[in-house]
C-alpha cells in the first residue's frame, strides 16, 4: 500500500492541472465564440507560419 | 458561453501588460460593432474580416460567430455607415449596433463565476469519489482514516468555495425569515460535513464527504444551465434594441450634425429623412411627407404631415424629409409616457408561482420536519447523540433536491433551445411554463399578423395603358405605396410608358409629363379623387377619370397556418384591432376568425383581455404596437414580434426573431410537452425519495446508497429532458 503515498498526490496534482488548465480558459475568453472558433480551423490563411 | 463581447481583453493576455501611456498618447479608437445575420461559415468569416481589415483606417476586425457579430477597432472618425456599404458589396447583410445597449452584458461576470464554481467543485468530487470508492471496496482500519482525512482536506475548502450561492441565497432567505429551496440544501450540506468531520475524527465508518460535493455539482449545474438559458434570452433581447441606434439629425445655424437621441433638447430643430423615426415629440415647421402611424395606433393609413401638424416620437415618416420642432424629449416623450403606464401595469400584475415554487414549498418544510423527527426518534431509542445525528444528516442529504434542483431547469434549456432554433426568444423563467395553460389567443391585426406593407389588389380592374403610366410614376417614388405598386406591375409584365419630367410632390405623390399633358399619381384630394377606405393610390392621366389602385396589408407569412393550427388545437382565436372595422372584418374573414373586434382604443383591448382573464381563460396575447403594450403586460403571456417597438418587446414574454407566424403554434405544443416533462421529473424524483428516505430513517443508509441515488435520479431527469430535444 506504499505506493499510494505517490498515488494519491499524483491524482490530484494531474486533477489540479487540468482544473488550472480549464479556469485559465475561461478567464482568457475562449467559449466567447465556440461556433466561430471550431470553423477557425478550416481557415488556411495562416497555414505557413503562425499570424505575426 | 453567453454572451459576452470583451474585446479589450481580446484572446491574449500578454496584450493586457501594454504600457498605459502608450495607449493615451495615440488618438481615441472608436470601437463599433456589426450584427451580420447572414453569416454561417469559416468562408464567411474570413471574407468578412478580409474585407473589414482592407478599409483604410480599420485597425482590427474580428467576427463572433456564435453572436454573429463583428467587432470593429478604427480610427475615430470611422462611422459604421463607411463599412456596411463594403459588406453589402461582399455580399453580407449588415447593421450597426448599439454598443452602449451591448455593453451591459459585456461583461458576464456571474456566469463566468458559476462556471469557476461548478468546475471547482467538479473537480473536488472526482477526486473525492475515487477516494470513496476504495473505501466502498473495502479500505478499512487506517488506509480508510487516511482517506477520510484527505476526502476531508479536500471537501472542505471546495464547499466553502463553490456553495457560496447557496449559503448567500439561504441566509437572505434566512434573514426576512423565510425559507426557500436552498435553506435545506445548505442545512444538509453543514450537516454533512460536520458529522463526518466528527466520524473521521472518532475513525468511524461512514463519511459523506463525497455526497456533500456531489450535491454541490449537481446543484450548480442546474444553477448554471438555468442562468444560461436566461443569459442567451438577455443577450439576444439586447441584440435587437442595440439595432436601434438611437441617432437624429439636429439642425444648428444651418448645420447638419448627427447627434445620439439623448443629446437632443427641447426647442432643437431635427431634420427627419424618408424612411426615419422620429426621435422625439415634437410639431412640424416644414416639410411635407406622410407618417405612418401603425406601430402607435395600429392604423394602416398614413397620415398626412404639413408644417403645424403635432407629431409623437415613434411615428415613421414615409415620403418626404420633415423638420420637426422637439417638444418633448427623452423620458417626457409620449412613447415612453406610454412605456411607464406599461411599467406601473407591471408591477400589478398577478405574480405566477412557478412548478418550481410550489414543489419547494411542499419540500422544504416537509424534509426538516422528516430530518427532525428522525433526529428525535433515534435519540429517544438509542440516547446515543452520534447516531441520531448521522441519521438526520442521512436523510437530509437523500432527500436533497438534486434532482429537484436539475428537474426544472433541464427541460427549460432544452425546450428554449429547440424554441430559439426555431426565431423564438423566452425571455421570460415562467413564460413556458404560462404558455402552456393558454386556451385563448388575441391577435392584434397591423405588423403582428399583417407585414405592414402594403399589396396591390385590384390590378386586374386597371387598363393597361394607364398602368404602364403609373408604373412610370410609381417607379420614381419610394413611398411604400409606389413600391408594392411599381413591383405588383412588373410581376404582371407591365412596361413603363415614357413619362417625362417625373418628379416627386412630397406627402401628395409623383407627377409627370406623358404625351404633353400632365399625368399625376397620388394622395385622393391631389388628383381630385373621392376619398376612400382602404388604403388607396389614384392616378390622374388628365381625363377628368382618377382610377384607384386598391391595396391591401400583406399578410406575415404563415399567419394563416399559425391561426389553423391553433384553431385546430381547440384555442379560441380573437382579433382585436385599432383599425378601422371593414379593414379588420376583411382580415379576420381571410384567415378564418369569427371574433374579431375593430376600431379597439388600448384600453379596450386591455378590458377585453381582463374580461376573458376573469372568466377563466389562460389567454396569450400577440402584439407589436405601443396600443398594445398595456394588453400585452395584462395578459397571461405575450408574444412580440422582433419589428415591435422596444417598449412592446420589453412587454412581453416571449419574442418571434423570425418574418414567420408558424412558430407560435409550435410554441405552444412545445411548451405543453415541457411542463409535462417538468411534471415526470417531479414524480422520478419523488420516487427515488420514496424507496430511499424509509431505509435512511430506518438508520440503513451508507454514502454508498446515497450516492447512488443521487446520481441514478439526476441522470434520469437530465435524460428525460433530453428527449425534448
Amino acid at each position: 500500500m506504499d505506493v499510494l503515498i505517490f498515488l494519491i498526490p499524483i491524482s490530484l496534482i494531474l486533477g489540479g492541472l487540468g482544473l488550472a488548465g480549464f479556469l485559465y480558459t475561461v478567464r482568457s475568453n475562449q467559449y466567447d465564440d465556440p461556433d466561430g472558433d471550431s470553423r477557425r480551423i478550416l481557415n488556411d490563411e495562416w497555414d505557413d507560419h503562425p499570424k505575426p | 458561453m453567453a454572451a459576452q463581447l470583451n474585446p479589450s481583453l481580446a484572446a491574449c493576455p500578454g496584450c493586457l501588460a501594454t504600457p498605459r501611456e502608450a495607449v493615451e498618447d495615440a488618438p481615441v479608437a472608436t470601437r463599433l460593432a456589426l450584427s451580420l445575420p447572414s453569416i454561417h461559415c469559416q468562408a464567411c468569416i474570413s471574407t468578412v474580416e478580409r474585407g473589414l481589415n482592407a478599409v483604410p483606417g480599420v485597425t482590427s476586425a474580428r467576427v463572433n460567430l456564435t453572436l454573429k457579430r463583428a467587432m470593429i477597432e478604427a480610427t475615430p472618425d470611422m462611422r459604421a455607415t463607411d463599412l456596411i456599404p463594403v459588406l453589402e458589396g461582399l455580399g453580407f447583410e449588415a447593421y450597426e449596433l448599439d454598443l452602449a445597449v451591448l455593453s451591459s452584458t459585456q461583461n458576464d461576470k456571474a456566469g463566468r463565476d458559476l462556471l469557476m464554481r461548478l468546475a471547482v467543485a467538479g473537480f473536488a468530487s472526482m477526486n473525492v469519489m475515487l477516494l470513496s470508492v476504495s473505501i466502498w471496496a473495502g479500505a478499512a482500519d487506517a488506509t480508510r482514516d487516511m482517506f477520510h482525512w484527505i476526502s476531508a482536506v479536500i471537501t472542505l475548502p471546495a464547499i466553502a468555495f463553490s456553495a457560496q450561492p447557496f449559503f448567500k441565497s439561504a441566509w437572505s432567505a434566512l434573514r426576512v425569515r423565510r425559507l426557500n429551496m436552498d435553506v435545506p440544501i445548505v442545512l444538509a450540506l453543514v450537516l454533512a460535513l460536520v458529522t463526518s468531520l466528527w466520524e473521521t475524527s472518532l475513525s468511524g465508518e461512514h463519511a459523506y464527504f463525497d455526497a456533500a460535493l456531489t450535491l454541490t455539482f449537481f446543484l450548480l449545474a442546474g444553477r448554471y444551465l438555468d442562468y444560461r438559458t436566461r443569459a442567451v434570452a438577455r443577450s439576444a433581447a439586447e441584440e435587437l434594441a442595440a439595432l436601434e441606434v438611437p441617432r437624429a439629425i439636429r439642425l444648428g445655424d444651418g448645420v447638419e450634425s448627427e447627434v445620439a437621441v439623448g443629446e437632443l433638447a427641447i426647442g432643437d430643430l431635427i431634420l427627419v429623412r424618408p424612411g426615419g423615426r422620429m426621435p422625439v415629440d415634437g410639431t412640424v415647421v416644414s416639410g411635407q411627407s406622410e407618417l405612418d402611424r401603425s406601430l402607435l395606433t395600429g392604423e394602416t393609413l398614413p397620415v398626412f404631415a404639413e408644417p403645424g401638424l403635432v407629431i409623437s416620437a415613434g411615428e415613421v415618416n414615409l415620403t418626404g424629409p420633415l423638420t420637426i420642432r422637439a417638444s418633448a424629449v427623452g423620458k417626457d416623450t409620449s412613447l415612453h409616457r406610454m412605456a411607464d403606464l406599461v411599467a406601473i401595469a407591471e408591477s400589478g400584475r398577478s405574480r405566477y408561482t412557478s412548478l418550481a415554487d410550489n414543489a419547494a414549498k411542499l419540500y422544504a418544510p416537509g424534509v426538516h420536519i422528516l430530518s427532525a423527527f428522525s433526529f428525535v426518534g433515534w435519540y429517544l431509542y438509542t440516547w446515543d447523540l452520534r447516531t441520531a445525528l448521522n441519521i438526520a444528516a442521512a436523510v437530509l442529504i437523500i432527500t436533497c433536491p438534486c434532482a429537484l434542483g436539475l428537474a426544472v431547469p433541464a427541460v427549460t434549456t432544452a425546450a428554449s433551445g429547440r424554441l430559439f432554433r426555431k426565431g423564438m426568444l423566452i425571455k421570460d423563467a415562467t413564460a413556458l411554463e404560462r404558455l402552456a395553460q393558454v386556451d385563448t389567443v388575441v391577435f392584434d391585426k397591423t405588423g403582428t399578423l399583417t407585414a405592414g406593407t402594403p399589396q396591390l389588389i385590384n390590378l386586374d380592374d386597371v387598363p393597361q395603358a394607364d398602368l404602364r403610366i403609373a408604373l412610370a410614376l410609381a417607379e420614381a417614388s419610394a413611398h411604400p405605396l409606389s413600391r408594392s405598386l411599381a413591383q405588383a406591375a412588373r410581376e404582371a409584365g407591365v412596361a413603363p410608358a415614357e413619362v417625362t419630367d417625373i418628379h416627386e410632390v412630397p406627402g401628395y405623390g409623383a407627377e409627370g409629363q406623358f404625351r404633353g399633358a400632365p399625368v399625376r399619381l397620388g394622395r385622393a384630394a391631389w388628383v381630385g379623387a373621392p376619398p376612400s377606405i382602404l388604403t388607396t393610390a389614384w392616378l390622374d392621366t388628365g381625363d377628368g377619370n382618377p382610377k384607384g389602385f386598391q391595396f391591401t396589408d400583406a399578410l406575415r407569412p404563415g399567419a394563416t397556418e399559425a391561426v389553423q393550427a391553433l384553431l385546430g388545437a381547440g384555442k379560441q382565436v380573437l382579433l382585436v384591432s385599432g383599425d378601422t372595422r371593414r379593414v379588420v372584418e376583411s382580415l379576420a374573414s381571410r384567415l378564418g376568425i369569427t371574433n374579431w373586434v375593430g376600431e379597439a382604443l388600448p384600453e379596450d383591448k386591455v378590458a377585453r383581455i381582463k374580461a376573458l382573464s376573469d372568466q377563466g381563460h389562460k389567454v396569450l396575447m400577440v402584439g407589436d404596437g405601443l396600443n398594445d403594450t398595456a394588453a400585452l403586460v395584462a395578459a397571461h403571456v405575450s408574444i412580440s414580434p422582433a419589428s415591435a417597438l422596444d417598449a412592446a418587446r420589453v412587454a412581453s414574454d416571449i419574442v418571434l426573431l423570425g418574418q414567420d407566424l408558424t412558430p407560435i403554434a409550435e410554441a405552444c405544443d412545445v411548451a405543453q410537452r415541457a411542463t409535462k416533462r417538468i411534471r415526470e421529473n417531479f414524480r422520478l424524483a419523488t420516487l427515488y425519495n420514496v424507496i430511499a428516505v424509509p431505509l435512511a430513517v430506518a438508520g440503513l443508509a451508507t454514502p454508498l446508497i446515497a450516492a447512488l441515488a443521487m446520481s441514478t435520479s439526476s441522470i434520469t431527469v437530465s435524460l428525460n429532458a433530453l428527449r425534448l430535444r
